[in-house]
């Protein structure tokens, strides 16, 4: 166990979300983006929410977040309205949305800073979380020198540092190559369990949300609302190693997604293409 | 990690060329600076000898490059250049202190909200082609001194370059930063200078460094009324006095501190500058 890890043992463990009701509509907009959504996380789980662009799941991670204001409805955070953005419930998206002019340092270490937080304890907390996304020595360097995934490990990280109790990530990492994607989507799994904290991933791809989630959420668009759920009942051996049992799971999150959207996507094309991903991603692993 | 990481031979490698590239560069770069200021001497030098030898104006030999470089160390050493260069750049540094103040907060408001910049759009462009030197009838009747007056005039000369880069600036900012600085929990004034100020700053200074130029260039005929110091001042008074080898002094030293100022801007921007060249 890591050194953040520890300093997490003995807090409480990431929040309980309860989404009751939400409906959104965008200004001028006639159809809803969102219809009677209703559902909920338990501390410390891990939740995708699946579908095809248009099915409003980004409508709602920004919701979630705070970050929107939902037409109806409400979201609480362990019994407390969530009324806006907070540094208890972290987004990440899918660009790192790094500040240009500011080094890795002084970027993991803004939420403590907007926070009062002592430069001591800052600088102690930022070696700490560089440690955990394994950019250790990095401090110095203006973020613009580092590779795409790199930038999102910083921006994960500086997500990390202000202790949250949920992460969103907001297709985080579809804008980086397989190889950097997988090892990033097995880190922050990895990474949530340590220090125990909900995690809500929206996503459109199927390995992504089996590699992440215990649990799929799959959303349909026209209205927006929610079609299905989906458990993903691994073990992380399973998810890492893409055991029958994780193909097994992938397959059934397929049909969903597919029932979802309405479409039909052939099947074996797509397990091809995530065969695929899989094997690049253990030569990268390698 | 194994593919991100960084054969560091071939980086040290990479940047100590790209160091020599640079040196090799800064060093061409200023040959050719020095062969520009030698054709601008000779050119200077000619049109001198040709005034001098010409009988009908030989009184004006004093615009040569020799007497007026003569005079020029004269006036260094009694303190006299000192004395007379001052003032202005008080002045100078009021009026563009005041356009700072109001042209940087002004040009966020603008950058921030469309229906100010909507609004504003007209009268600002009709306000800034407006010659600082119409203002200056104006400007005497306002305020009870001349010193003042001639702050006034800089500042409305340097306001608007300020200003409209400041608000270009603004636009450029990436949205998704105020989402991430609210999600961090930034309050407004973290917002201001953590996040706009760094990020508007390279435009803001490039506007600053446009409306140097301006001051520096209204200065002088703002300082031909009233004020009895001053560089421009002097100017008028060396052609009372018929010294022509001190107005020509007086005008290098005009173009040797607009070129520092000019410099030291640029060097501001250069180190504001975020965005990395790739």
């Amino acid at each position: 166990m890591t050194a953040a890890a520890e300093r997490h043992r003995g807090r409480k463990p990431g929040a309980h979300i309860a989404v009751t009701g939400v409906s959104h509509r965008f200004r001028r907009n006639a159809t809803y983006a969102l219809t009677d959504v209703d559902f909920e996380i338990q501390p410390c789980e891990a939740v995708a929410l699946v579908g095809r662009s248009g099915c409003g799941k980004s409508t709602l991670l920004h919701i979630m977040s705070g970050l929107t204001t939902p037409t109806k409805g409400e979201i609480r955070l362990d019994g407390a309205l969530v009324k806006g953005p907070s540094p208890e419930c972290v987004v990440m998206f899918q660009q790192p949305h790094l500040f240009p002019w500011m080094t890795v340092a002084q970027s993991v270490g803004l939420g403590l800073k907007f926070a009062g937080r002592p430069k001591k304890e800052i600088e102690a907390r930022v070696r700490e979380l560089l440690a955990l996304v394994e950019l250790d020595g990095y401090e110095k360097r203006n973020v613009q020198e580092l590779s795409g995934g790199q930038q999102q490990r910083v921006a994960l990280a500086r997500s990390l540092a202000v202790h949250p109790e949920v992460l969103f990530l907001d297709e985080p990492f579809s804008a980086l190559d397989l190889v950097t994607r997988r090892a990033l989507q097995q880190d922050v799994r990895r990474i949530a369990t340590e220090i125990g904290i909900t995690l809500v991933i929206v996503t459109h791809d199927i390995p992504e949300a089996v590699t992440m989630a215990d649990r799929a959420i799959v959303m349909a668009p026209n209205p927006g609302r929610i079609f299905d759920i989906v458990p993903i009942d691994l073990d992380d051996a399973d998810r890492a190693e893409r055991r029958p049992a994780a193909q097994a799971a992938q397959e059934r999150l397929q049909k969903s997604f597919e029932g979802a959207s309405g479409r039909s996507v052939e099947l074996a094309a797509a397990r091809q293409a995530g065969g695929e991903t899989l094997r690049l991603a253990a030569a990268g692993q390698r | 990690m194994s593919a991100e990481a960084i054969d560091g031979a071939a980086l040290a490698r990479f940047e100590s060329e790209t160091r020599a590239r640079k040196v090799g560069d800064a060093s061409r770069g200023a040959g050719f600076a020095l062969i520009g200021l030698a054709v601008l001497l000779a050119v200077w030098w000619f049109g001198g000898k040709i005034i001098a030898d010409n009988p009908a104006t030989a009184n004006f030999a004093g615009f040569a490059p020799a007497p007026t470089f003569e005079k020029l160390w004269e006036m260094l050493k009694s303190g006299f250049a000192w004395r007379m260069t001052w003032p202005s750049l008080m002045r100078i540094g009021a009026g563009l202190a005041w356009a700072i103040a109001i042209g940087v907060p002004l040009g966020i408001v603008i950058g921030r909200f469309r229906a100010a910049r909507e609004a504003s759009s007209v009268p600002f462009q009709f306000l800034r082609m407006i010659s600082p030197l119409a203002w200056m009838p104006i400007a005497v009747l306002a305020f009870p001194s001349w010193d003042r007056a001639i702050i006034f005039l800089i500042g409305v000369a340097a306001v608007w370059p300020i200003l409209f880069s400041t608000a270009h600036g603004f636009r450029r900012i990436d949205p998704a930063w105020f989402k991430v600085g609210r999600n961090l929990g930034a309050r407004p004034w973290h917002m201001l200078f953590t996040i706009i100020m760094p990020a508007i700053a390279q435009d803001a200074l490039a506007g600053i460094r446009l409306a140097v130029g301006v001051a520096w260039i209204v200065l002088v005929p703002a300082e031909f009324l009233g004020v009895t110091s001053g560089l421009g001042y002097s100017i008028n008074d060396a052609r009372d006095a018929l010294e022509y080898d001190r107005l020509a002094a007086t005008v290098v030293i005009i173009g040797v501190i607009g070129f520092s100022l000019d410099w030291i801007c640029e060097r501001a921007i250069r180190r504001a500058s975020w965005a990395r060249e790739e």
